[in-house]
This record gives structure tokens, C-alpha cells and sequence, in this order.
């Protein structure tokens, strides 16, 4: 079966006054349908940017690079202006990072689910897209008379929920959800990704979710991607990547969950994330690595495949090594 | 729009009038001279009035500025009298009263005004939003810098330069005044266009003037706006840029801007009343420059008065109509 | 076990020289009001050392030359020499403008600052007075002021005077909000913290950042105080004397002078006043774009 989202070799910089930073350095993954992969990295390990990458919307001054974005065998980067516009949410949506501002504050909730089916559909009924938006409103827990209403009336979690809503209008074949549950109290949180999830079980739609919440990821996510300076560290499932986490820097970050049996100790990461600017050489995380060996400081590790079916980027598993 | 709000804003304005009534009280007692020794030392060169009619003037006077009360009951009998719309008797003009001449000239400030700020406010908003939004064309977005240009010019220098090339130059233009000469007012249609073509100068001179003022401020504003999130989301949607402007963008950050709408009326009052006597439009500027020359003072305070009491009466009327057109603060 | 960090290479920063000139290639407005500014004062500084400024004045010169070589922008008709009185009326409006703008941005950093600084009665009572003084229309305060005073009593020091009296609240605003934000953010809490007094806080933390709002301001008022001084003057309440720009110009209607054909007489004040103030205008944009980042993105 074909991976619904097959992106490969991605390569976006920002060209800055003090030079070319580096967001994404040939970033590869799939996506089956109905999959859910978890995206995690510290600030600046190039998660938005990943996913600002695959709506083209990286703006000036960054820019994509190199590299393909497949959805459902068609790459997105290789489209006209005019057909990525028709593309974005009807075959890969965004729900945005904090919904509290992603609404018009003076349009009324329905009029701004309806000029995203008319982008599409310009000949669509009104009558028509009317009921599908109320339906739609309906699928996410949210009462049809939400419709009318306007985004301040309601609540964080009632406002994110809309912009799911809004996502799978024209039920795209991937989702990606960027950190949308960073606002939100706990209760709300589990409230927001119940809904996620439920959605995505009805539309068979491909969710990323980035965020840098693990505990939260685990309990939503099939499959889990590591990022760390704008390169792919691991892709583990999300058993693996909790109990045998090959990447250092994964293993570090696991490590560095509290835990139950284990508190008070806090164990985190010496050093800091390296400018995107001025990347160390061969890889990138060998400053701080803990098993650093001659050849990570020279060599750039390229990601393989496991026999446990997890993709690490490391030399420490290069064959022979 | 809560009870208390609507009072807060009354009060305000209440204020305000009083700040203004008691300034232009104020002001002519700071000065040495003594005006009316003066005008009356003037009047009696040029002759031409009854020893009535220059008594009516003195106790008018009296009243007005009874220098012989104590200041403070000068002071409530200026309230009182303001209170009632006497703003007294023009000198210039006698028998007039400042009210008529403010009544009579009032329907051709108000016509070129409204024009002005209405061509302004759309147009100056219009490119100032088109000129912070990136993905409009360079060449649309450059528009908007000469108009920026021209706000430093000041518009009645502006008229002038206009006057010179276009109406006495180039002869396309009447070279003044509200109609042409000979012509006498009715409700025809070729009178309403002998009228425009008198009004195209004066309004052209405060236009342009005015569009620079919109254009940096919305300007200011747009980039806020663009910024936004749901502007972003809405690109997200894969909504066309035309409609991302118009409803996200545009509607958003016109809000703000129709607050500033009774401020820049005060603005542009001043310089319209400069353009008018240049153009010699019977309208309230007139009045006031004729007023000035010749020092009738009643009337300029009168004028003064009367355009502050308008302009902060209006900005309460926006700001009190303000919800209607932005449904977050509809709330209660 | 854990790694040091390796310290990372020295980022190649560009200097400040090159990062403000490539700003300025992005900032056109600010060039170029800039660069009119500069072509103003080079005229002014060495007309002042090289013309006669008494020729400025009445019955300095014959009256009512075209331009020609002796007169390089010919007299008017009560005999000043137009290129002398440029040169004045310049200066002059220059040290209004200056003095009005500085006048009034000290009135505006000072009042605006304790109001945001103490808070309390003092900053409702100066922030109401400015509300309530916005809406007077103060030009026409201003006409009215300028008119009530003794025509002998009118310098170009009163003028600016009259011009600030009403300009003082817009600054005041402002720098009352810039500083009302500052207070709440980190720094100051941090600074207060650590121990810093009021007095260090004030001069070390809050001022070096308001600086660009101060400096904005003060291009706004000095652009308000020759805007205003320029209006009272075509009115012929300025300092009737002085070459100013708008006396120029007011005295030059009120003999005809276009339709006498004199057309020298009121164009280069006109001229000189439209650059002024555009020169004015353009640096107040480009000052917008810097107090307000997000400006700068979208060129």
C-alpha cells in the first residue's frame, strides 16, 4: 500500500542578515492513511517548519529548497499557485497552534467554515453547504448553533474544535495538527484530542501531530519522529520509542520524562541546541552526545532502517559499527 | 453598549465643551488690547451707525464681556449664554447674529467636508491596506507614497498651486467661489453642475492633502493585522489572496481606523475653512477669515465654539455606534 | 557520561555600518527624507554664511525684480531680496520647529511618563486632561490665540510658544502607553529585584528603550510646530517682519502677486515649504517603520 504522504529529501532555509539558516536538511518520512505520527523536538528543531513546508507557506525570508511532498502520489511542491490553493485543505489540512486567534473576529463562525467549502466548490448550494457545516460542527461535539455564533463567544476549547471542524470540511487525506493543544488546560486538552482522534477514524485521513508534549503523545500517536536541528533523529513506534529508544538524543529525551517511581531527579540534556546558522559538522547532535564516537564528528549519519522496523539516523547502528 | 458607557461618554463630552467654552473665554482677557476701544474708535472713523444701533453693540458687549463685572459672574453669564445658542451679535455683520452667519454659511462647509472626508477615508484606507499587504502588486503598493508626500503640503498651498495652473494657466477650472457670477441659485440640475465645477478644486486641494494621514495609518494597521493568526489560517484554508484581503484583512483593520474619523474631521475643518477663503466659498471659512481681518471677535469665537462642540459631539456618536459594526463589543 | 557542550565558532555578524545601510535601501522613505532634510540645511547654513540677512527685511533692496543675476530669486514688492529672506525664513522655521518640537516632546516624555510611572490620581487626571483637550481643534485655538495678541508682541519665540501650547497631548499619550507596557514587562521586575532604585530603573532600564518612541515623537512635533507656525503666519498672525515661509506667501496674496506676475514672490516659499514638510512627513514614516517592526517585514 502506498504511503498517503510520502515526503522526501526536504530542504528549507531562512536567509538571514547574519546568514543561511538551515530549518530543514533533507528531511524523509511516510505516512500511511489512517496513521498517526507523532512530530517532537525541542524549539527550533524545525517541526513547524516541517509542517509550514507541506502547506507551502514558508514565507520570505525562507525558502524551500529542495525536495518532494507527495500527497496520494501527486507532489504538492511541483503545483501551480493556483492548484496548491485548491490543494490546502482539501487534500492536506492545518489546525492551527492556538486556536484563541486563528478566528475572524468578525465573521460569524458558519460564514468562515462556508468561504472554505466555496473556495473549493464554488458551484456548492448554499442550503447544502450549510447543512455539511452543521454537521460537520456536530462531529466535533459542537452544538449546530455554534454556527451563527461568533469566535468570542466561545470558549479555548469550543474555538480549537472549530478549527477541527473546519479541517475536515472537504475531508482531506492528511492532517496536520500543530501543537493544538498548547493553550488548553488538561481536561480540554484530552476533550481536543478525543476529538482528533475521532475524526480522524471517520475520515480515514493521515494525522501528524507535532507538539513536544510526549506524555500526550502517547497516548494518541501510532508512530513517533524525533527532530533535532532540522534533521530527522528516529521514527520509532510509539511502544519503541518508550521502551527502546535507539537515537541518543531520543533516548535522552525519554529519559528526561519524570516518572512515577523516579521522583525528584530531574535529568536533563547538557548543552545547548546548536544555532540553526552554524551547524556542528557530521552530526549535528555530536556536542552533546554521551556516545560520541570519532567518526559522528566528521560524518553525517543518513537515517536507516532497523530490523525493528525503527528509523535511526546514528553511527552507532551503521552496519559494523 | 452599557448604560454607564453611554453616560461615561456624555460626560466626556460635556467636558469637553466646557474645556473649549472656557478657553475661548479666557483668551481675549490675556491680551493688552482692549478690542472693542478699539472697534469702536474704527467704527467712529467710518461712520454709518445710529447712536442705537451702537448701544444695542455696547450692551451686547457688556454682556458678553462685561468688563465691568466681577470676572466671575462674566464667566456664568458666558455659560449661560452659550446654554441658550446666543453666541452673540457680529460686528462686521451687524445685524447678524453669530448664529445666523454660522447657520447660513454652514450648508456649503458641510458639503465640501463630507465629500472630502468621505473621498479621503475610502481612498487613503484603501491604499494604505493595499500598501502594507505584500502580495499586492509593487506598482499598486508604491501609489501610496506620494500621497504620504502630500501631507506635507499643506492644502490651502495646495489650492493655491492648483488655482494658479489649473484656473488661471490652463483655464480648465473656475477660478473660484460657489457658482459663477450672474447665475442665480435654484434646484436645477445645471445648477447643481455649475455648482460641482466650482467645488472640484477646493475638494481636490483637501482630498489629496488628506488621503497621506489614512494611507500611514492603515498602513500601521495592516501590518498588525497581517500578522495575525486567522489571517494566517485563513491562507491555510487556501482561500484566494482577494478574499483574504477583503474579508480577513481588510474588515479587520478598517475597524480601528473609523474611531479616527471624528478626530480627523476636526482636522480637516481647519484646513477646509483655509481652502474656502482661498476659494472664496460661502462657507463657514469665509466667514472666519472675514472675521479675523477685521477682528470681529465674537464670531471667531463663535466659530470656534461651534466646530469644537460638533467635532466632539461626533466622535461620541462614532465611538457610541461603534458596536454595531464590531460584534465583540456588542456584548450586554 | 554528559559532554560539554563545544563552544560554538564565532557567528561573521555584519557590521553596524552595513546592517544600517542595508535597513536604509529598505527604509526609501526615511532616505529620502533624509536626504531632502540635508539639501534644506546645506542651503540654509551656507546661505547664512555667505548672504546678507539684513536684505531679508522690507526696503532692503529694489522691489519687484524678476530673478536675474544680482537677484538670484528677485525681490518682492516691499523690497526684500527673496534669496536672503529664503535664507532666513529657513533658519527661522527651522529654530521654531526645533524649539516647539523639543518644547513639546519634553512636555510629552516628562507628563507621560509620571503618569505611567506613579499611576494613581496623578495618571487618570493627566490622561484625562488630554482626552478632553484632543478633540478642541487646536489650530483654530491657535488662530484665535495668535490673534488676540499684540501685533508687536508676536516673535517667532511666541509663535512657537502658541504652537506648542496645544500639541503637547499626542506625545504625552503615547510615551504614558509605551511606558505603562514597559512597566509590566520583565525587565523592570527583574531590575526592581535586584535591588535597582527607582531613579536607575527610570534612567537605565525604561528610558534607553523608549528612546525611538522619543525620537519619533519629537520628528512629529517639530512637524506639527512648522505645520501650525506655517498656517498661523498665512494668516498674517505671524511675525509680519520676518521672512517666514507663510508671511511670504500671505503677504504676496494679499497684493496679487500671481496676478500681478510676480510669480517668483510666492512660489519658493511655497516651494521651500512643500519640501520642508514632505522632507518632514517621509522622515515621520520612515520613524513609524522603526518604532514599528512589523512595518519593516512587509517591504
Amino acid at each position: 500500500m502506498n504511503p498517503v504522504l510520502h515526503i522526501k529529501n526536504l530542504q528549507v532555509s531562512y536567509y538571514t542578515d547574519s546568514g543561511r539558516a538551515t530549518a530543514l536538511d533533507n528531511v524523509s518520512l511516510s505516512l500511511n492513511a489512517g496513521e498517526k505520527l507523532g512530530l517532537v523536538g525541542e524549539s527550533g528543531s524545525g517541526k513547524s517548519t516541517m509542517a509550514l513546508a507541506m502547506m507551502r507557506m514558508i514565507k520570505q525570508p525562507g525558502r524551500i529548497e529542495g525536495g518532494q511532498v507527495f500527497v496520494d502520489d501527486e507532489d504538492l511542491l511541483e503545483l501551480s499557485d493556483e492548484e496548491m490553493l485548491k490543494a490546502r485543505l482539501s487534500r492536506i489540512a492545518y489546525i492551527p497552534q492556538g486556536a484563541m486567534n486563528s478566528l475572524n473576529p468578525v465573521m460569524r463562525i458558519g460564514a468562515q467554515m462556508i468561504d472554505a467549502i466555496k473556495a473549493h466548490e464554488p458551484k456548492a448550494a448554499k442550503a447544502d453547504m450549510e447543512e455539511r457545516c452543521k454537521q460537520t460542527l456536530e462531529s466535533v461535539d459542537l452544538k449546530r448553533s455554534v454556527f451563527k455564533m461568533y469566535a468570542h463567544e466561545l470558549s479555548g476549547g469550543m474555538k480549537q474544535r472549530v478549527c477541527i471542524a473546519i479541517s475536515i470540511l472537504l475531508k482531506p487525506k492528511v492532517i496536520i495538527a500543530d501543537e493544538p493543544t498548547s493553550a488548553l488546560d488538561v481536561v480540554t486538552q484530552r476533550q481536543v484530542m478525543e476529538t482528533i482522534d475521532r475524526v480522524q477514524k471517520q475520515i480515514g485521513a493521515a494525522v501528524i501531530l507535532i507538539g513536544h508534549d510526549m506524555g500526550l503523545m502517547a497516548q494518541f500517536v501510532d508512530k513517533v519522529a524525533v527532530m533535532y536541528a532540522g534533521r530527522l533523529s528516529e521514527v520509532s513506534s510509539v511502544r519503541q520509542m518508550f521502551t527502546e529508544p535507539k537515537h541518543p538524543y531520543a533516548t535522552a529525551l525519554i529519559n528526561s520524562l519524570p516518572s512515577l517511581d523516579n521522583k525528584g531527579v530531574f535529568q536533563g540534556i547538557p548543552g545547548l541546541a546548536p544555532s540553526l546558522l552554524r551547524l556542528p559538522s557530521g552530526c549535528t547532535f555530536h556536542p552533546r552526545c554521551s556516545r560520541v564516537m570519532d567518526v559522528c564528528k566528521t560524518v553525517r549519519p543518513d537515517p536507516m532502517k532497523l530490523s525493528s522496523g525503527q528509523i535511526v539516523a546514528c553511527h552507532l547502528y551503521a552496519e559494523g559499527a | 453598549m452599557s448604560l454607564k458607557k453611554v453616560i461615561e461618554r456624555l460626560l466626556f463630552l460635556i467636558l469637553v465643551i466646557w474645556a473649549a467654552s472656557t478657553i475661548t473665554f479666557f483668551i481675549p482677557r490675556i491680551s493688552p488690547k482692549n478690542p472693542i476701544r478699539e472697534r469702536f474708535a474704527a467704527l467712529a472713523r467710518t461712520g454709518g451707525f445710529s447712536p442705537g444701533d451702537m448701544e444695542k453693540i455696547v450692551a451686547s458687549f457688556n454682556t458678553k464681556f462685561g468688563l465691568d463685572k466681577p470676572l466671575i459672574e462674566q464667566y456664568f453669564d458666558y455659560v449661560a449664554s452659550i446654554a441658550r445658542f446666543d453666541l452673540g451679535i457680529s460686528l462686521n455683520q451687524y445685524p447678524k447674529t453669530v448664529a445666523e452667519l454660522i447657520m447660513e454659511s454652514l450648508p456649503w462647509t458641510i458639503t465640501l467636508l463630507l465629500v472630502t472626508t468621505v473621498l479621503s477615508f475610502v481612498i487613503g484606507n484603501l491604499l494604505g491596506a493595499v500598501a502594507a499587504w505584500p502580495r499586492a502588486p509593487a506598482w499598486l503598493r508604491a501609489i501610496a507614497t506620494p500621497f504620504v508626500l502630500l501631507q506635507g503640503v499643506p492644502p490651502v498651498l495646495l489650492g493655491i498651486l492648483l488655482l494658479f495652473f489649473l484656473g488661471f494657466k490652463l483655464k480648465l477650472l473656475p477660478l473660484g467661489s460657489a457658482y459663477s457670477t450672474g447665475v442665480v441659485p435654484d434646484w436645477s440640475f445645471s445648477f447643481f453642475l455649475d455648482v460641482v465645477k466650482h467645488q472640484i478644486m477646493p475638494a481636490l486641494s483637501l482630498t489629496l492633502g488628506f488621503i497621506g494621514g489614512w494611507v500611514l495609518s492603515m498602513r500601521g494597521m495592516g501590518v498588525t493585522i497581517q500578522g495575525e493568526d486567522y489571517v494566517n489560517f485563513a491562507e491555510h484554508k487556501g482561500l484566494p489572496g482577494t478574499r483574504i484581503f477583503r474579508d480577513y484583512y481588510l474588515r479587520n483593520a478598517l475597524l480601528p481606523q473609523v474611531t479616527g474619523l471624528a478626530l480627523a474631521l476636526g482636522g480637516l475643518v481647519f484646513a477646509g475653512l483655509l481652502v474656502e477663503g482661498l476659494y472664496g466659498l460661502p462657507g463657514l471659512g469665509s466667514v472666519l477669515n472675514a472675521a479675523i481681518q477685521s477682528n470681529d471677535f465674537l464670531v471667531i469665537y463663535g466659530i470656534v465654539l461651534f466646530i469644537t462642540i460638533t467635532v466632539a459631539t461626533l466622535m461620541v456618536v462614532v465611538e457610541l455606534l461603534y458596536p454595531l459594526l464590531d460584534p465583540r463589543i456588542r456584548e450586554s | 557520561m554528559a559532554t560539554i557542550a563545544v563552544s560554538q565558532p564565532q557567528l561573521r555578524q555584519p557590521s553596524k555600518l552595513t546592517l544600517m545601510l542595508r535597513y536604509l535601501r529598505r527604509n526609501k522613505s526615511m532616505v529620502f527624507g533624509l536626504l531632502i532634510l540635508l539639501f534644506l540645511v546645506g542651503f540654509t547654513v551656507i546661505g547664512l554664511l555667505t548672504v546678507d540677512t539684513k536684505d531679508a527685511y522690507p526696503l532692503s533692496v529694489r522691489g519687484k525684480q524678476e530673478p536675474s543675476l544680482k537677484y538670484p530669486l528677485g525681490t518682492d514688492f516691499f523690497g526684500r531680496d527673496m534669496l536672503a529672506a529664503m535664507v532666513v525664513g529657513m533658519w527661522q522655521t527651522a529654530l521654531i520647529g526645533v524649539l516647539a518640537g523639543g518644547l513639546g516632546t519634553l512636555i510629552g516624555v516628562v507628563l507621560g511618563f509620571i503618569s505611567a510611572y506613579f499611576g494613581g490620581i496623578l495618571d487618570a487626571l493627566i490622561k484625562g486632561i488630554c482626552q478632553i483637550l484632543t478633540p478642541i481643534p487646536a489650530f483654530l485655538i491657535q488662530v484665535v490665540l495668535a490673534g488676540s495678541l499684540d501685533k508687536r508682541s508676536v516673535t517667532i519665540y511666541t509663535m512657537a510658544f502658541v504652537v506648542v501650547l496645544l500639541a503637547w497631548m499626542a506625545p504625552t499619550l503615547v510615551i504614558r502607553s509605551q511606558v505603562l507596557s514597559m512597566k509590566e514587562r520583565q525587565f523592570v521586575s527583574v531590575a526592581k529585584l535586584s535591588g535597582v532604585g527607582d531613579l536607575g530603573i527610570i534612567f537605565g532600564e525604561i528610558l534607553p528603550n523608549l528612546l525611538p518612541f522619543i525620537v519619533a515623537a519629537f520628528v512629529g512635533q517639530v512637524f506639527v510646530a512648522v505645520f501650525g507656525s506655517f498656517y498661523l503666519s498665512v494668516l498674517g498672525l505671524g511675525p509680519l517682519r520676518e521672512p517666514l515661509m507663510g508671511n511670504l506667501i500671505w503677504a504676496a496674496q494679499g497684493q496679487s502677486a500671481f496676478f500681478n506676475g510676480w510669480w517668483w514672490w510666492p512660489i519658493w516659499p511655497s516651494l521651500a515649504m512643500v519640501l520642508i514638510l514632505s522632507s518632514l512627513a517621509l522622515i515621520n514614516m520612515g520613524m513609524d517603520e522603526i518604532a514599528n517592526p512589523r512595518v519593516r517585514r512587509s517591504e
